[in-house]
């Protein structure tokens, strides 16, 4: 089996140019196209095209049901452990369509990481949890594992936090503390894109700003695709903003016109609360 | 009848149920522990049992037990895991996977009488070894594995599902998210119910009657050369485990103090079974403990 692809986060041309504000379109990080996807006979996503840029925070929003989280999962194949799913399109992640049968979901699962809406840490320590996929990878030297363990808790601050007992239960945060150790987890296979399915929806308000600070911050490292069901937040964290309607993506714009001048109806109605 | 009465008279008739159920246990574990329990002492254990004489032991046949127990949980669980694993993790809904759970449920279902039939013809005359601890060990294997399938799988179907989503979710395979996350999850509840099967094996009398025998040989407990026709550990020579021997005893014994005999071997079969229970129970929520807690 093929790997899926090299890592290529610096090395395309377009990346050389500084990353100005005014750039329109920043370079695609994955380009889908005419993607469908169905669970036996229901049609979840709906011939859906858009690409999504690099280094940027793409929001996902709709009603519940709408297909924005079987878009995201299917990204990196997770659709992959349900009976029945099938996709047809393409989604070009540098070349290779993530669709295709030839994948090495296992290594692409590496480099497009995933969170999930409900807080889910292995029931070992905080060191075990982010070590565990390291291992799997071979890496085994202690000094090694210690350096990845700190930076990748740092990027996901929560490093202050827990320095002082990496080694007690996962299970013995609390549950914003839980989600950061699920993304430091994610970041330390370093990964090129972080897919965020409701990260912060399970949370209180002050986890939840937490995380959208952090997600801010990852933005500078990391192409971020994040559903949501808070508005604020699609509104304050992302750059460009997908709108979808049972299985349609209605509309896709820059988030700040999307929230003040959709140019759809549905648009305008779900996001001043008209239904959904 | 209005509802508040119909109401009632269910709750009444389910107390009763649940009270006839307590009363049965209670009376049946009374009167065998009651009889019983004044036979045992240290030389009913370890004694060997006689056939003519009045003052036999059990020593033989709580060690056959035992070792036949053993040697049946070293077959079973590693193919029980394997088939729970299979059923779980592996096989796609569809025809073939309906087949096998069929397969599955008709062998829970056979008759132990049935399986020592079968366990006759295929460990005792098919291999020519006769009655002996290896046979009686293969034919609870098959009493057993299906049960061992089944705890394997519920085990692993009830680890909740995010935490297998989290482990693939950071490129790793299915087998090594198999191993590291879903096994040790499901861990207590495989003990649990393994401990709990190991009850029934351990009662179990009519699949080893004409697999493990009705005999056992004159034996030397200080020989542990397993290969020796003398040694305990020896697992071609035949083997009378307590549940056949009550049986025994009770139909074809000479011996004048049979009652005796049958009374306290019944209270030792029955206090085994029970600390298989309360030790299931108390290992299952140590391990979940240790395994989920901190440290």
């Amino acid at each position: 089996m093929k790997t899926v692809m090299e890592p290529k986060r610096t090395n395309t041309t377009t990346e050389q140019q500084p990353r100005s504000e005014k750039t329109e379109t920043k370079p695609a990080a994955l380009d889908v196209k005419h993607l469908n996807i169905y669970y036996g006979e229901n049609h979840a996503v709906k011939d859906v095209s858009f690409s999504i840029e690099k280094n940027a925070v793409t929001a996902l929003i709709g009603p519940s049901g709408c297909g924005k989280s079987t878009f995201l999962r299917s990204i990196n194949r997770m659709n992959d452990l349900i009976p029945g799913a099938k996709s047809t399109g393409e989604i070009q992640y540098d070349d290779v369509n993530l669709i295709g049968d030839d994948i090495n979901v296992v290594a692409l699962r590496k480099e497009i990481g995933m969170v999930f809406q409900k807080p889910n840490p292995f029931p070992k320590s905080i060191y075990n949890n982010i070590v565990h996929a390291l291992k799997f990878n071979g890496i085994r030297s202690r000094k090694k594992l210690d350096g990845i363990v700190e930076e990748s808790l740092r990027k996901a601050a929560l490093w202050d936090e827990v320095k002082d007992r990496l080694h007690e239960s996962a299970l013995s945060l609390s549950g914003g503390q839980q989600q950061r150790l699920c993304i430091a987890r994610t970041l330390a296979m370093k990964p090129n894109i972080l897919l965020l399915d409701e990260p912060a929806s399970a949370l209180d308000p002050i986890s939840n700003a937490k995380i959208e600070d952090l997600i801010m911050e990852l933005k500078k490292e990391y192409t971020i695709v994040i559903v949501t069901h808070n508005m604020h937040q699609a509104s304050r964290i992302s750059d460009k903003t997908a709108f979808f309607l049972n299985g349609v993506l209605v509309e896709y714009d820059k988030t700040d016109r999307i929230f003040t001048n959709p140019s759809k109806k549905d648009t305008e109605d779900y996001i001043t609360g008209r239904f959904g | 009848m209005n509802s508040k009465v119909a109401d009632r008279i269910a709750t009444t008739i389910f107390y009763l149920i649940a009270a006839t159920i307590v009363t049965v246990l209670v009376g049946l574990l009374g009167y065998i522990l009651f009889h019983g329990f004044s036979k045992l002492n240290i030389d009913f254990l370890t004694s060997p049992s006689s056939s003519f004489r009045a003052g036999g032991g059990i020593g033989n046949q709580l060690f056959n037990s035992f070792y036949i127990l053993f040697l049946t949980m070293v077959f079973t669980v590693p193919l029980g895991l394997g088939g729970g694993i299979y059923m779980a993790e592996y096989a796609r809904p569809g025809r073939l996977t309906n087949a096998i759970r069929t397969c599955i449920e008709v062998l829970a279902s056979l008759p132990s009488i049935v399986i020592g039939m079968f366990g006759l013809l295929m460990f005792v005359n098919l291999t020519g070894w006769g009655y002996s601890i290896l046979g009686g060990a293969l034919a609870l294997t098959v009493f057993n594995l299906p049960v061992m399938v089944r705890v394997c799988e519920d085990a692993l179907r009830t680890v909740a599902r995010d935490q297998k989503e989290a482990s693939l979710a950071l490129g790793i395979t299915h087998w090594h998210t198999i191993k590291t996350v879903l096994l040790p999850a499901a861990f207590p509840s495989i003990l649990t119910g393994a401990i709990l099967a190991s009850g029934r094996v351990f009662g179990e009398a009519a699949a080893l009657l004409f697999t493990a025998g009705l005999t056992t040989p004159t034996l030397d407990f200080s020989n542990w050369n397993p290969f020796d026709s003398t040694s305990p550990l020896n697992i071609f020579r035949p083997a009378e485990t307590l549940a056949v021997h009550i049986w025994a005893v009770n139909t074809q014994g000479l011996i004048p103090d049979v009652r005796e005999v049958a009374d306290g071997s019944s209270a030792v079969l029955i206090i085994s079974v029970l600390l298989f229970n309360l030790l299931a129970r108390w290992i299952g929520s140590v391990v979940h403990k240790k395994i989920t807690a901190s440290k």
